[in-house]
């Protein structure tokens, strides 16, 4: 099978991006959104055609998973050995990467027709929706470490872009300019970390970098610094990177502001794609994390078992929709990243990666679909915050149908999609480490316990004063919901032990039920109780707030990591060194120059009274002259 | 005629040309008539180039020409060109182009104004393709000498003691130069012929090293004044702030990277035994200046401030590099150069648009004129991404270069240095998205701003062929990587004959 064909998959949405970008304006608004459309179901088929022939028209007789390099072309050579190519790389990641961000990018096209309907500035929505989608195509088929750093750039900054779209809006372009400077910190880690693994490796090449039998593996390097070895310092490095932009632990912080975007570009940046990059980075690099740097993959399992636990306490008292998803997004990639911390290569010591890629999967569908339904919510009431919402449910009966079936298979109750893959992730951290296995318990009863709070705020307690009735969106926008909440449902029986594993060959996998059964009933008390609080007005959960008071303070406000940034970007950095970097400039430096040019000047007055032109004074020094020179001629004849 | 000097006849026709003009209309179509006939020459140049490489031909320069002028002390008009030097003239093309269309509504003395920019240029293109030494030198004059009277006359705010400040400091800059010039000369016939001024011969010849000690950080810091390096900076965000646009574009475009080409032809390529023993000082220098131009520029409050301390940062990588002394370093040297000098070129030529409206560069006198001059908006935004290290723009691809480069030492010394300055990017993101954000995005700040026009065609055509080139070089940075990297051997080599005691 030829795939040549795939680097269309990245190139078509860019293509797109440079035609809308120079057509907004000239042509209609209406129909630059269905030229954007149009391009996106086109890839989405072309994504659907090459996973379909991947995984299931594979050559006969072959029982792994080939790495296939589509497409490569030299883009920039920069030494003998190193050197930045373009290229499409299919293996199952990949591949399935492919289909969620097409599958995910297509709905979200198709609900932005209807809910940017009207807005200023639609084609350039569109336009920034094609260069995003670009970017992240592009990062996921990288054959390379640096191609996907350049895409990485490139999707930090369509990120930027669609966070501000609204851009008369302050706090949009506030939100937009901290995602991506905290991004762009961490970028300089990934960065770092290539240089480490480039100058040691020699080459940027994943195929090479990732080959178990490959020279980097299996010799390792015999540099350390500070008693790591550098393979350690790289990976944990370009984990930096990879959690800055997966809004790990303590680099989150941009996430909450980053919904100030339009609804579609959180559910599709900010919920199912863009943020799993750094996931799918240290599944990238699986090999070289578990053989190379063991400690590194602890880091990478710690941060996401703390995120997931901190994002899910904050959830809990968020009142603005959008940020209760965005925390509870944080808390479920840190599902992920902990999901590839405790695991190992090969088999079943792969499970923890094959239940990390699975949950991507199936989070992408469910996380989009709470979004979207957001949006919808949000687009009907004109409010972002659930106190200002309540029985919606009788006005607007798909999104709640749907928004329910989110719900419930975010809280892992079977036999949606959620349970499935939360299972395999329990499953992988109680063979591997104790501690994160029951940090993931209470993080399962807490994430059903916020979203049903959110769902019964919503949709159930008393009715609010709406500014008009609210109505049910078109079809445009309840159709992506229905599908996403299809996908949702079924997705769990997707055989993906079979289809992606660590060493891309299949192994058996089974739920097991002694791990399954109590974290369903912890999912069951999490929503159980949060009916008891929320589904009727009766001021038990302010009687829990004001108990647990403390807590719930820290909480609300995000444990202050905000006021700790603030204090280190303001009073640190902008007080302290740039503001003293340019007085020194203008007042040290600069005077140091300005005072050599004075003192010239002052000598230069001092000494041309001279040269006077009077002819007197000229006599009187030549008539002294002579006198000094004769006594002195005199004074040396004597002596 | 040989093809080179057409590079020097076709300003000076120009210049000549719009003497007898009678008006702002004729004076401005001769002076762009000249420039799109220079531009054009220049992009023959590099295909002429390119084709002479293809062909096999492996000489050192190409298309050389050499006539005597001064035999006594044998000064020659040589002439010829390699990848690198090709490149800039390439830039000094594209940029006194734009310059002359950003510059389009000059009205004060339009005549002579354009002379002096033209003449400025000339000087440019003459010191880009000599390889003689005092020839070259001669030409740098050339170039500096119009700019004061630019600033001084056509300038803004304390335009006199900016052009001053400028000139003084620069002048000082040349004079240590000619003693280094003078002293590679006194050496030139160390290995026993007659004293020469050529390039080429001289880098055949041994300096003895107790001569290099003395001269080379001479040249260094001549050349390195012109590229601002620290502490030699402070002439820049004075002179830029009063000069007006088409001589900011000109001289943070192009004059600057007169220093970094001079620093890495004459300095680096004639005297590498000092180069090697005295990196370490200016390589510290160059990257402290890197992130303290980048600090600096965060407090600033004048759009032009910024782009000056950010010129500062860029410059310094531009330096650093080249004391990396590796081929792909060195090659990210001379991309950045390209790269700094459009973008910044494109930066100020934004600046003056905008001041042409708003009647002030403070940025907190402004904000929200993406909603009334979307197109001028958009530009800005893709110059400050350029600036960034976007990829797919050519300053990504430069820093990318350089800091790859510079990783590949073997001791730790050069790459914490070059994760300091790698640091930089980070910082360059916060003051761009700062200034983007307060003086594009947001409300509309002031009424009378919507009563803004925007971008009229003259000022399309700059910008548009700026950022035409950034994301040229951007997109497909090979064929200029590649043609630098052929022309790098002779320093390459000449920088790896050193015997490190």
């Amino acid at each position: 099978m030829d795939f040549s064909f795939t680097v269309w998959i990245p190139l078509l949405p860019l293509i797109l991006f440079v035609f809308l970008g120079l057509t907004s304006g000239s042509i209609r608004p209406k129909i630059s959104g269905y030229i954007g459309t149009a391009g996106m179901t086109i890839t989405t088929l072309m994504s659907y055609f090459v996973a379909y022939q991947y995984f299931f028209n594979r050559p006969a007789g072959s029982e792994t998973f080939e790495k296939i390099i589509a497409f490569n072309t030299v883009w920039l050579n920069l030494t003998e050995k190193l050197q930045i190519n373009l290229g499409v790389l299919l293996d199952p990641i990949s591949v399935m990467m492919l289909v969620v961000i097409t599958t995910v990018s297509l709905m979200v096209h198709i609900y932005s027709i209807g809910y940017m309907n009207g807005e200023k500035g639609y084609s350039r929505f569109f336009s920034f929706l094609s260069l995003f989608s670009f970017s992240m195509l592009g990062l996921v088929v990288a054959t390379n470490i640096f191609q996907m750093y350049i895409c990485w750039e490139l999707v930090g900054v369509s990120s930027y872009l669609l966070i501000s779209f609204y851009y008369e809006r302050p706090t949009a372009v506030a939100a937009g300019k901290k995602a991506f400077i905290v991004t762009r910190f961490a970028d300089l880690g990934f960065l770092i970390g290539i240089l480490l693994l480039s100058f040691v490796s020699g080459t940027f090449d994943f195929v090479s970098l990732t080959d178990p039998q490959g020279a980097l593996i299996t010799q390792g390097s015999s540099l350390t610094f500070m008693g790591l070895s550098v393979m350690t310092w790289a990976l944990v490095l370009i984990f930096m990177g990879g959690a800055g932009k997966s809004a790990m632990f303590p680099l989150h912080i941009w996430l909450p502001d980053a919904m100030e975007g339009p609804t579609p570009v959180s559910a599709l940046i900010h919920a199912a794609t863009m943020v799993v990059a750094g996931v799918y980075l240290v599944a990238r690099l699986f090999p070289l994390y578990v053989f190379a740097a063991p400690d590194a993959l602890t880091i990478v399992g710690y941060v996401g078992g703390i995120t997931s636990l901190f994002a899910a306490v904050i959830a809990c008292t968020q009142n603005d929709i959008k940020r209760v998803l965005a925390f509870s997004t944080m808390s479920q990639i840190g599902y992920m990243m902990l999901a590839l911390g405790v695991s190992g290569y090969g088999d079943h010591h792969g499970l923890g990666f094959m239940a990390s890629m699975f949950h991507l999967f199936t989070h992408a569908m469910f996380k989009a679909l709470l979004f979207l339904a957001a949006g919808a919510i949000i687009h009907a009431v004109h409010s972002n915050f659930m106190t200002e919402m309540g029985g919606l449910r009788k006005y607007l009966p798909i999104t709640h149908i749907t928004f329910l079936i989110a719900c419930l298979t975010i809280a892992g109750i079977p036999p949606f999609s959620g349970f499935f893959s939360k299972d395999e992730i329990l499953t992988a951290a109680w063979e591997h480490d104790k501690f994160l296995f029951f940090i993931e318990y209470a993080v399962a009863g807490l994430t059903a316990f916020y979203m049903f709070r959110l769902y019964f705020n919503v949709f159930w307690g008393k009715d609010r004063h709406y500014h008009h009735t609210p109505h049910e969106s078109p079809l445009v926008m309840t159709g992506p919901l229905m599908f996403l909440a299809a996908a949702s449902m079924f997705t769990g029986f997707i055989p993906f032990s079979s289809l992606v594993t660590s060493d891309s060959k299949p192994f058996e996998s089974h739920i097991e039920w002694m791990i399954a059964i109590p974290s369903i009933l912890i999912g069951v008390i999490g929503i159980l109780v949060a009916m008891w609080f929320y589904k009727k007005e009766n001021g038990i959960s302010e009687k829990m707030a004001g108990g647990l008071k403390h807590l719930y303070k820290w909480s609300y406000n995000k444990f202050y990591m905000d006021e700790v940034y603030l204090f280190v970007t303001k009073k640190i950095i902008f007080n302290n060194i740039s503001r003293p970097a340019a007085w020194f400039d203008r007042h040290v430096v600069d005077g140091t120059m300005n005072g050599i040019a004075s003192v010239t000047n002052r000598t230069s007055s001092g000494i041309k009274g001279f040269q006077s032109g009077q002819l007197q004074k000229y006599g009187f020094v030549f008539v002294s002259g002579v006198i000094i020179l004769v006594f002195t001629f005199i004074y040396i004849w004597f002596n | 005629m040989d093809f080179l000097t057409w590079f020097v006849i076709v300003p000076s026709l120009t210049v000549i040309g719009i003497v007898f003009t009678k008006n702002m209309k004729q004076t401005r179509l001769a002076a762009a008539l000249g420039m799109s006939v220079q531009l054009i020459l220049a992009i023959c140049l590099v295909f002429m180039y390119l084709a002479e490489r293809r062909a096999g031909n492996t000489a050192e320069m190409l298309f050389m020409h050499t006539h005597s002028w001064f035999s006594s002390f044998n000064i020659t008009y040589s002439i010829g060109v390699d990848g690198i030097s090709v490149a800039m003239i390439m830039l000094t093309a594209v940029i006194v182009f734009t310059g002359i269309f950003a510059s389009w509504m000059v009205d004060f003395l339009s005549r002579e104004f354009f002379i002096s920019l033209i003449l400025l240029s000339t000087g440019v293109f003459g010191f880009f393709i000599s390889i003689d030494l005092f020839t070259m030198f001669l030409f740098y004059e050339v170039a500096v000498i119009p700019m004061y009277l630019l600033i001084g006359i056509w300038g803004s705010g304390p335009k006199e003691y900016s052009a001053m400040k400028l000139t003084i400091m620069l002048m000082g800059g040349s004079a240590l130069l000619l003693v280094g010039l003078l002293g590679i000369y006194f050496n030139s016939n160390a290995g026993g012929g007659a004293l020469t001024f050529n390039i080429l011969d001289i880098s055949k010849v041994n300096i003895p090293i107790e001569a290099q000690r003395f001269f080379f950080p001479m040249t260094f810091i001549g050349f390195g004044i012109l590229g601002a390096l620290f502490p030699f900076h402070t002439w820049s965000p004075d002179g830029h702030a009063s000069a007006p646009t088409a001589v900011s574009m000109l001289h943070a475009g192009v004059l600057m990277k007169l220093g970094g080409y001079g620093a890495f032809r004459v300095a680096m390529f004639l005297m590498p035994e000092a180069a090697h023993e005295m990196a370490w000082i200016f390589l510290l220098l160059t990257g402290f200046s890197v992130v303290y131009g980048a600090f600096g520029a965060i407090f600033q409050k004048d759009l032009k401030y910024i782009n000056a301390y950010s010129s500062v940062s860029h410059c310094g990588l531009v330096l650093f590099a080249i004391l990396m002394m590796n081929k792909t370093a060195l090659n990210g040297a001379v991309i950045q150069m390209v790269s700094h000098g459009l973008m910044t070129a494109l930066f100020f030529a934004l600046i003056g648009m905008i001041y042409g409206r708003t009647h002030t560069r403070m940025i907190n006198e402004m904000g929200g004129l993406m909603k009334v001059i979307p197109f001028l908006g958009v530009c800005y935004v893709i110059a400050g991404l350029a600036s960034l290290g976007l990829p797919g723009l050519s300053g990504f691809v430069a820093e990318m270069t350089i800091f790859v480069g510079a990783f590949q030492h073997a001791d730790s010394f050069h790459r914490i240095l070059t994760i300091a300055a790698a640091s930089s990017i980070v910082i360059t993101a916060v003051y761009i998205l700062r200034v983007v954000g307060i003086l594009l995005l947001g409300p509309v700040k002031n009424d009378h701003f919507l009563t803004f026009t925007d971008a009229k065609w003259y000022e399309k055509v700059s910008t548009g062929v700026l950022i035409a080139t950034i994301a040229g070089i951007g997109l497909a940075p090979l064929w200029l990587s590649d043609m630098i990297n052929d022309s790098l051997n002779p320093v390459i080599i000449q920088l790896s004959q050193v015997i490190l005691p």
